[in-house]
């Protein structure tokens, strides 16, 4: 089931014109933004599908930026986020993909500054409903039907305890868990999906702890 | 408290006793563990966001960036004022000028609830507050009406699609017809099966519509298509209330849209591709809105 709540249907409350353009648009960059863990200096959009072909009209483009720089899909200043972000001194590149990718609403996004770079590939399914597909090259396969822990670390040993534990003294259960890593001691991710919901407190307990780089839950 | 399709929805509300609004309620607290104030609370707020979208869209001076749409609700709503016969009538004109006004101040870039999506966000402000008008409803049995709504949407949504971009227009406008069918029943005291009809009548209506905006923009024919859904919304409804039923079942009837949905060619799938957006007119609008630039 991807769509679980009631507020899936009758929501988001949101900025028009489109939920899926803009909304799920904004979402996607918020999530970014939160992998990422900071304010970037520089962000790439590559857009792919109906995103390519209609992101001017719809807002995708300031939804996306606004998203980035952690602005609520009904957050009034969504529409003036191009201009902000250049105040802000974060340097904004748009690209057009001619790909075609799996879902008609893709974007990509790398988010970069001097301390390193994250890259996220999302897509809007609709309501403005959201999934992040692609983190960092690691391919993710959520199943959607509960909330998901997205967290980005340091191969080390007990990063993983530690946000067991976390977890554990929360009453969180794991329904499914998935660590993956490109090489031996790099960066590494791990996908939680969780029976309850966690909340912004857990998510910041996380990602206090040592090795954690950035959290990000997809409710 | 469970349901995947509205045969199921319809069977477990009938079965206890209940209100589909009340077997959503239930559901949410359940599946996420809030309490039922938090619930209620949140939805409320959701209603409050839609009277301020009414109310501006029927007072405000709205257009939009691209001029393309903006000032149709108010013109409709001076019509009424002014004309000496109302051709379809005022209860229906009621619903399709809030419809309208909501959906110009969506593309206006103000603030909407999604219902299901921002396309379709007109619909369902449209019908509630429409039918509150006529039957004098408290708040809460408006809240509840979007919780209907939230119920059927919520079987649309898994077992087919609710954008544009995936299943055309009928899954958009559709969907939020059907929706706000079922949710006006409710509030007019009809049963669950009576609401389950509304959403067989109103969907079957809007089968094989397709998502084709002009520039790719959420505004032509998109307001119209909200209006024209706020009509067929209370219209579908009246006809469950008088007990009329579908010959298809509302669940089969979903499976129909899916299908169709399916089988649509993707210039039809709010690419711009296709349809209203590729006639003459249509292409020329989006020369002058988006200038050379754009292919």
């Amino acid at each position: 089931m991807k769509y679980r709540s009631v507020f899936d249907i009758i929501g988001p409350v949101m900025i028009g014109p489109s939920s899926s353009h803009t909304a799920g648009a904004a979402r996607i960059g918020r999530a970014a933004r939160s992998l990422f863990g900071r304010k970037p200096s520089r962000v790439t959009v590559t857009f792919y599908g109906s995103f390519a072909k209609t992101y001017r009209g719809h807002g995708t483009d300031i939804a996306i930026v606004g998203g980035v720089l952690d602005f609520d899909t009904h957050d009034r200043r969504i529409v003036q986020s191009l201009d902000i972000a250049r105040r802000e001194g974060v340097e904004v590149v748009f690209l057009e993909s001619e790909e075609i990718p799996d879902h008609p609403n893709t974007a990509r996004i790398l988010l970069e500054d001097e301390a390193g770079s994250t890259e996220v590939t999302g897509i809007s399914i609709g309501g403005g409903k959201m999934e992040i597909v692609e983190l960092n090259g690691f391919e993710l396969r959520l199943s959607g039907s509960s909330p998901a822990l997205l967290i980005m670390h340091h191969d080390r040993y007990g990063a993983i305890a530690n946000v067991a534990k976390v977890l554990a003294e929360n009453r969180i259960n794991v329904g499914y868990m998935q660590v993956s890593r490109k090489e031996k001691g790099s960066m590494a991710l791990m996908i939680i999906e969780t029976d309850q919901s966690v909340g912004d407190e857990i998510q910041n307990e996380i990602s206090r702890l040592s090795e954690i780089t950035g959290v990000t839950v997809l409710q | 408290m469970n349901f995947r399709t509205v045969a199921e929805l319809v069977e477990v509300a009938e079965s206890e006793n209940l209100s589909i609004s009340e077997v959503m309620i239930r559901k949410e607290m359940k599946d996420f563990n809030k309490p039922r104030e938090e619930i209620m609370r949140q939805m409320a707020e959701n209603l409050d966001v839609m009277e301020e979208a009414i109310h501006r869209g029927l007072n405000e001076e709205v257009a939009s960036q691209s001029g393309l749409s903006g000032g149709d609700a108010q013109r409709i709503r001076k019509y009424m004022k002014e004309a000496d016969v109302l051709l379809s009538g005022a209860d229906v004109l009621d619903a399709v000028s809030r419809s309208m006004a909501v959906s110009e101040i969506n593309a206006a870039m103000g603030t909407i609830v999604a219902t299901p999506t921002a396309g379709a966000c007109g619909i369902l402000p449209g019908c509630v507050f429409t039918a509150a008008d006529r039957l004098g409803s408290d708040r809460e049995t408006m809240v509840r009406a979007l919780f209907v709504s939230g119920a059927i949407g919520y079987c649309v949504a898994n077992n087919a699609f609710i954008s544009g971009a995936a299943g055309g227009c009928q899954a958009e406008v559709g969907s939020a017809t059907a929706m706000s069918a079922a949710a006006v029943v409710e509030m007019a005291g009809g049963t669950p099966s009576m609401s389950a009809e509304a959403v067989a009548i109103a969907l079957k209506n809007m089968l094989g519509l397709v998502c084709d905006p002009v520039a790719g923009l959420v505004e032509a024919p998109c307001v119209k298509r909200n209006a024209m859904g706020g009509s067929i919304a209370m219209v579908a409804a009246d006809m469950a209330m008088a007990g009329v039923k579908s010959v298809i079942p509302t669940d089969e009837v979903i499976g129909a849209m899916f299908r169709i949905g399916r089988d649509m060619p993707t210039s039809l799938k709010e690419t711009a591709l296709g349809g209203l957006a590729a006639t003459p007119t249509g292409r020329a609008e989006e020369r002058r809105i988006f200038g050379k630039s754009e292919k």
